[in-house]
């Protein structure tokens, strides 16, 4: 894809010689002090949900590049709480700003939107559906701890069939030749959609209910939550975020080179021991977002 | 068409929609945009005996040649439905309805968290991903359409 002036709405959009090309950037930008390429032009972050990490680093990534940033991420406190449509609300913003960060909860928002919008418009989270810049964020994670992709066995855990992060994650992971094993309960296993979409591709795709069968094969788990709110039967819930839970223990059973992942926040699925572990990478992950979103922006708008 | 079939009378000029399965007129009229602000006489027969099939819906509108642009998102429902525009009385042209790439309106997303199902002005847009039996995917935000597509004619 070309980057510059473009929307990023789905990993759809990405083929493996992009995400190299964006992660290979983003590895050679974050070791350089940049001479503030991006000075004289606004990010608009428009959040219709709360956020820490992506709007943050958005941010982050934006300033240090030496641009601005304007916010709305309280709704209540807009005219979006007078009943402004997305659409009139991202053509408002396009005659402020150079581009559009969008977190909606309506799966399709960022699509809707970047039609709407004369400006580049990036989707940092639509409803359950995807979640570009993270998903960017972790494949280069993962490239940076272990050098390649490639021949990697790949967990991902825990909500795969709302989980954003998980959707956006896997369908690149299918274009490697990676093992990937897709572990959840039963209710939360990935929607057909996008199992069909991964099949088409190289990788080789097992779903699991257990993490403990295969945990000594694995060089990496991408961790996520296990939300409360999906189940209707409280215990049903304990019952199965207890399955999934990353602590010491389970970690003796994986390889020492295993590497935990999650896009965070976490709830209680990664027990806070696990932190001081050479295996715990959420924290790195994290801060590589600035890294990523530095290379994207930048690749957008001055490349 | 053979007289014995046009229960509800011949027409001069317009557009004869046959080969409907039957039950599924009042669904095509819908996706037609036939509505009570509709000035041409429009004719619908039910369930009328078919050599073919045992029986099969007929729609009629009088007056206008419909393209088959306007009318090949039928085929969503009606597969087997034939256009023919007729002049004089006389069938000028028939064709067989062909489904379009692209379903733009008409089919509504069956993911009630899709951006499309609410207050936004932006219409369904849909590929059709299998023209056997057909599939659709939603252009916003993916989720497919795989069964029971009448029910989720708008």
């Amino acid at each position: 894809m070309k980057f510059k002036d473009s929307d990023i709405v789905s990993m759809q959009d990405f083929n493996k010689e992009d995400i190299s090309e964006l992660l290979k950037y983003a590895d050679y930008a974050s070791k350089r002090k940049l001479d503030k390429p991006l000075s004289g032009n606004v990010l608009a972050n428009l959040f219709y949900e709360p956020s820490t990490r992506t709007r943050l680093s958005f941010e982050t990534a934006m300033k240090r590049l030496g641009g601005s940033v304007i916010s709305i991420d309280s709704t209540q406190a807009s005219s979006i709480a007078k009943g402004e449509s997305l659409a009139d609300t991202v053509r408002v913003l396009e005659g402020y700003s150079d581009i559009i960060v969008l977190r909606h909860p309506k799966e399709g928002a960022a699509k809707m939107a970047a039609e709407f919008s004369k400006k580049p418009v990036i989707n940092a989270g639509d409803g359950s559906n995807e979640h570009p810049t993270q998903t960017l964020t972790d494949l280069y994670t993962i490239w940076k701890e272990k050098d390649k992709i490639k021949n990697l066995k790949i967990a991902v855990l825990g909500d795969l069939k709302y989980g954003r992060t998980v959707h956006s994650l896997v369908l690149p992971l299918s274009k490697y030749e990676v093992k990937i094993y897709l572990i959840s309960p039963q209710q939360l296993r990935i929607r057909s959609e996008w199992m069909d979409r991964i099949q088409e591709n190289k990788a080789e795709v097992s779903e699991k209910e257990e993490l403990r069968d295969i945990i000594k094969e694995l060089d990496i788990i991408y961790v996520t939550r296990i939300q409360k709110e999906r189940f209707a039967d409280v215990q049903e819930y304990e019952k199965v975020a207890g399955y999934y839970k990353i602590d010491k223990e389970i970690l003796k059973k994986g390889k020492d080179e295993l590497k935990i992942m999650h896009p965070l926040p976490r709830v209680d699925e990664i027990s806070p021991e696990v932190d001081e572990t050479e295996n715990a990478k959420y924290f790195d992950q994290s801060a590589n977002g600035v890294k990523i979103r530095s290379a994207l922006l930048y690749k957008i708008l001055g490349g | 068409m053979s007289k014995k079939e046009l229960r509800v009378g011949t027409i001069k000029n317009g557009t004869v929609i046959d080969h409907i399965k039957s039950g599924f007129a009042l669904k095509v009229v819908k996706i037609l945009g036939v509505d009570e602000s509709i000035e041409d006489v429009v004719s619908i027969a039910m369930n009328v005996p078919s050599k073919k099939k045992n029986s099969k819906d007929i729609v009629k509108v009088e007056g206008k040649e419909l393209a088959s642009s306007e009318v090949d998102k039928i085929a969503l429902i009606a597969p087997n439905a034939t256009i023919n525009i007729i002049r004089n009385y006389e069938v000028v042209e028939k064709n067989k309805v062909k489904l379009p790439s692209e379903i733009v309106g008409v089919v509504k997303c069956a993911n009630s968290n899709c951006i499309t199902n609410t207050e936004e002005p932006v219409t369904s847009k849909f590929k059709v991903i299998n023209l056997e039996a057909v599939k659709l995917k939603c252009r916003y935000c993916g989720r497919k359409i795989e069964e029971k597509i009448s029910e989720y004619i708008v």
